[in-house]
């Protein structure tokens, strides 16, 4: 080890290894500070997120709670109950049907409810639930009653005083089961309203909220304990819309952190292959000293492993000062304080930079054992061998396992893993082939002549370059105009015209005044579907039980009751993706189909209010939950369904400003209720615009990753020039002339990258829009250009970089380096 | 002929490689028995094969037909690494070309066979070798700051560092002028005296050969 240290600290001094080590400090760098920042957003987003939940975990049941879990979760952090049921609401002969929810004090346990002095006034954040005696009421409820702030309503045996209009309930919306308008009372006041009677419908629901080791301690021990009619919520298992948004959120971050990645590898590869070469010479020597084979190879494990331990311990502080100025940077526009990040991303960096030297700088490194000694007399003997492909195979696979477990899907990890393995290996057969097509080119002007003649000698070589300087700028491509693409197309999929309000319980012989009175206020003439509750009792004749499933969200889905409806054709937003639409069968969602194992053709038979009826399923719909319209999971034959009873629901838009209508709506229509899900959205949105921007810049490491894997490759074939250089000022050229031919080369080389990145990452977009993120992506007019002229740049400016250095320097001084 | 006091003998070395449409035959039949203390030349014209034969008596590259035995071990029954390590306790080379790592200054070359044979006291022997060669003032330099003939000198330090039985010298004044060549051969002939070693030269200069105790010839792969 000592002698390993001793090379390291001469190879460091000659500045053999700073490429190398530059590579490795960027990589874990890019890896930890994009990790550490991952891990502190995604913390804060769950945090966040888990304000639409009311609390980190929710357990629902339709029994009371038994006071062994409730102290459970009490010891586990802060508990909070609450009860769900509905009731009249009665004020002076008026009554209303109210979904009430009695909650504890310290209700809710995340995010906060928020209330207003009246109808229309500035809300504010509520401090604590109502307090005992008092309730809380929604609008539309206040408006029904004609009960404002300060007066008195009846619920139950009990009278009670309304002390302020409830703005918002996080928790409240996209749940259909909030038929009534929102009563909020203290469940202290419960038992004295006797609404609590043997068979009421009352949902007991238990929050639990604190760090999140003992929440996710909770969640395991919780979980195999639940009885039937008991369940359990997390962020993970609840509200699609909102983990849809988060999922892709989390998609994005991981990408980034892939991408740096592989650009770190293939920086790494460049570095060790050029320190080899370098070291080959030295490595002959060595044998004729009297180095074994394992000798060498111990000298140099060592060595490497000493300058992965040094750089990627030097890259974990640099990840943590980055990640640490990116949070202050963006302290305004996130807006919310984020948790400090775990360990887990500095492990995390290590284990990523000794992959990448395990697969990519040991590969050319063993190469250096098989040095001949007879090297020191012929030099041809032990020639450098470019190491195939298939010696870093061992790299890649390790590298691609490596990036899936980051990306922690499988999908995501294997498509960008795949897609730069088959770029590398299409750009190199691309890049060879025009290289041996433009350099047959004769052209007049000399410099022109002798930079394309450079081409052809240099013809594999530059392959390996103009493919490496491609994969580089792909991803800068990717990074910036491809990733600006997606999100526009991710954001149009929520577009601005998307129904704000869903409309519920409204009963049949109210259809058409509803209808009516909608066009009359001007709120257009939304499509009112009929619903009818049903559960599932039998599959081909099978009784369904939740037992039969494994997975969680088949066992919930299977065991509560379906909202069904029925119609003569699919709904226009709704896509068949199998089977057929006929009026005889049923139509299932794909998705739940998937998930509970039903195929065309399984008879279903469903029990409603007591009867049953079968029918099978014949087509299969694609439904797009974020789209906000009203979806259905079955859709049942007319004939079917028809005579069952059933309530009416729509979704429509009611543009900024025309509140009153609604409340003139409720007024006609007490029994009906509005759901506003434009608040819900907007949240969300809030919550996801804020991520884009910390993405956007996690997104310059990964730039900087680009950048230096550049670097690398041109700084890989500097010594060839240099020393060609050297001959071909000693045979007569001037410097100027030797610039312009080298000049040639690199635009040749550059456009040529420029090229074939903008190619690949098109492609790239195009496969991860479609079959990743299920998004139309456009092509960009933007890309074609950028693309080549970013090649161009860049290859020119290193080229003028490079050429100083390459010219600075006599040519003796050059030649006698060389032999 | 092998008596048990040569320290290295080699019997009917011949090498042939593939060129073209045959073969090429670069050694024919060669005999050559060296003992402890002698100073031999191998002399030829270029392309006369005396490098290769260098070569495959340093166990560098293996002979087509023949055996070498080095120290009384037969060297191409041993595999590479145990040739390395033999190379190591037996061999001191001087090449044409110095083979100084460019990444080592002077003290750190001569250190390195030290260094490989783990050798403690590698510092303080080296530091006493460069002095001896008159490099005692330039021991932190790197070779591209050295001329010519002190790089050579540097290389003797190396070889001469682990007080070798055998030197193999391959036309140490090759890339040197006159003057830095006449000075290096007059120190290699010193040192040589002065640790006892057995000295086997390449070169074409036949003055340079007179000063050796026996004169081999080469001629077109053949011993004249």
């Amino acid at each position: 080890m000592r002698s390993a240290w001793r090379m390291l600290v001469r190879d460091a001094r000659a500045g053999e290894l700073g490429v190398l080590a530059a590579a490795l400090v960027i990589a874990c760098a890019s890896v930890t500070s994009v990790g550490f920042f991952a891990d502190r957003v995604g913390q804060a987003l769950a945090r966040d997120a888990h304000q639409l939940l009311g609390a980190d975990l929710v357990l629902a049941a339709d029994h009371p709670w038994n006071a062994r879990i409730v102290e459970r979760v009490r010891r586990a952090g802060a508990e909070a109950e609450a009860m769900n049921f509905v009731s009249m609401a009665l004020r002076a002969g008026a009554s209303q049907l109210a979904g009430v929810k009695a909650v504890s004090e310290n209700y809710p346990l995340r995010g906060r409810l928020r209330i207003a002095a009246a109808p229309g006034a500035p809300d504010e954040e509520a401090k604590q639930g109502p307090a005992p005696g008092t309730v809380w009421l929604e609008e539309r409820l206040i408006t029904a009653l004609q009960a404002p702030v300060g007066s008195r309503i009846r619920v139950g045996r009990s009278e009670l005083r309304v002390a302020a209009v409830l703005t918002l309930e996080p928790e409240r919306a996209a749940n259909f089961f909030n038929l009534a308008p929102r009563l909020i009372m203290n469940i202290g006041d419960v038992p004295a309203t006797g609404l609590v009677q043997p068979g009421s419908r009352i949902s007991y629901y238990l929050y639990a909220a604190g760090e999140r080791e003992q929440m996710a301690r909770l969640e395991r021990s919780l979980a195999g304990e639940l009885g039937r009619g008991e369940r359990m919520e997390t962020l993970e298992s609840g509200r699609p819309d909102v983990r849809a948004s988060v999922e892709r959120a989390q998609r994005f971050l991981s990408l980034t952190a892939l991408l740096a990645a592989v650009l770190a590898g293939v920086a790494i590869a460049l570095g060790a292959r050029r320190f080899v070469e370098r070291h080959l010479d030295g490595c002959a020597v060595m044998r004729c000293l009297g180095a074994t084979q394992a000798r060498l190879l111990a000298l140099y494990a060592g060595e490497f492993a000493l300058l992965g331990a040094i750089a990627c311990a030097l890259g974990a502080l640099a990840g943590y000062g980055a990640q640490l100025g990116i949070g202050y940077a963006l302290a305004d526009v996130i807006r919310t304080e984020l948790p400090a990040p775990t360990a887990r991303p500095a492990l995390q960096g290590f284990l990523v930079g000794f992959v990448l030297l395990l697969g990519f700088a040991l590969p050319p490194l063993v190469q250096l054992r098989g040095v001949p000694a007879l090297r020191v007399m012929r030099r041809e003997a032990g020639a450098p061998q470019r190491a195939a492909l298939g010696a870093y195979a061992a790299g890649l696979v390790a590298l691609g396992a490596l990036l899936i477990w980051q990306a922690g899907d499988l999908k995501l990890g294997a498509y960008v893993v795949g897609g730069f393995a088959g770029a590398v290996l299409v750009f190199y057969a691309l890049a060879w082939a025009a290289l041996a097509l433009v350099s047959r080119l004769r052209p007049r002007h000399r410099a022109l002549r002798y930079g394309l003649a450079s081409l052809r000698r240099h013809a594999g070589g530059n392959a390996v370059q103009v493919a490496s300087l491609a994969l580089g700028l792909t991803a800068l491509l990717l990074l910036t105009f491809t990733r600006n693409d997606l999100v526009d197309a991710w954001r149009r999929t929520a577009p601005p015209d998307a129904p704000n309000r869903f409309l519920l319980g409204v009963q049949p012989d109210q259809l058409q005044p509803v209808q009516a009175f909608l066009r009359s206020q001007g709120l257009g003439d939304p499509q009112l579907y009929p619903m009818v509750r049903g559960r599932v009792v039998a599959v081909n004749g099978r009784p369904v039980r939740e037992a039969d499933y494994t997975e969680e969200r088949a066992r919930r889905l299977v065991e509560r009751e379906f909202n069904l409806s029925y119609m003569d054709a699919p709904p226009a937003h709704n896509a068949i993706t199998a089977g057929r639409w006929t009026s005889e069968g049923l139509s299932v969602e794909d998705g739940i189909a998937q998930r509970l194992g039903w195929k065309l053709g399984d008879e279903l038979t469903f029990n409603v209010a007591g009867d049953t009826f079968s029918a099978r399923i014949t087509s299969l719909r694609r439904v797009r939950w974020d789209s906000m319209k009203v979806n259905f999971f079955v859709i049942a034959p007319p004939r079917i369904l028809a005579p069952f009873p059933a309530s009416y629901i729509s979704a429509f838009r009611v543009p900024p400003g025309r509140e009153a209508a609604l409340n003139a709506l409720a007024s006609a229509f007490p029994n009906v209720t509005l759901v506003d899900i434009g608040a819900l959205l907007r949240q969300a949105q809030a919550v996801v615009e804020q991520l884009v921007d910390a993405v956007q810049f996690i997104f310059l490491f990964a730039l900087g990753a680009g950048l230096l894997v550049l670097y690398a490759a041109l700084v890989a074939t500097e010594d060839e020039r240099r020393r060609e250089a050297a001959v071909m000022r000693v045979y007569g050229a001037s410097r100027a002339h030797v610039a312009a031919a080298q000049r040639v080369e690199f635009m040749a080389m550059g456009l040529l990258a420029g090229v074939l990145a903008t190619a690949g990452a098109a492609l790239i977009g195009q496969l991860l829009a479609r079959r990743v993120f299920e998004l139309d992506l456009p092509p960009s007019a933007a890309l074609l250009v950028a693309g080549p002229l970013a090649g161009v740049a860049l290859l020119s400016l290193n080229a003028w970089l490079s050429s100083r250095k390459v010219l600075r320097a006599s040519p003796a001084l050059i030649l006698r380096e060389s032999t | 002929m092998q008596t048990k006091a040569s320290v290295l003998v080699a019997r009917g070395i011949g090498k042939a490689v593939k060129s073209g449409a045959g073969e090429l035959v670069i050694l024919r039949d060669i005999d050559l028995a060296v003992t402890p203390g002698e100073a031999v030349a191998v002399v030829g014209a270029s392309g006369s094969g005396k490098s290769t034969l260098l070569a495959i008596l340093a166990g560098l590259d293996t002979p087509s037909s023949g055996s070498v035995f080095l120290d009384g071990a037969e060297l191409f029954a041993l595999d590479e690494d145990a040739r390395a390590e033999l190379r190591g306790r037996v061999l001191g080379f001087v090449f044409q070309s110095f083979q100084l790592l460019p990444a080592l200054t002077a003290l750190e070359n001569v250190m390195l066979p030290l260094e490989l044979g783990a050798v403690h006291d590698g510092e303080q022997r080296a530091r006493q070798m460069l002095v001896r060669v008159g490099l005692g003032e330039r021991l932190h330099h790197y070779p591209k700051h050295l001329s010519g003939g002190e790089q050579q000198r540097v290389a003797l330090a190396r070889a001469f560092v682990v007080r070798p039985k055998l030197l193999l010298a391959d036309e140490p004044t090759g890339s040197l002028d006159a003057q830095s060549g006449a000075a290096v051969i007059d120190l290699l002939f010193e040192l040589n005296r002065e640790n006892a070693t057995t000295l086997v030269l390449v070169t074409h200069d036949d003055a340079l050969a007179a000063r050796c105790a026996r004169v081999v010839r080469l001629v077109a792969g053949r011993l004249a």
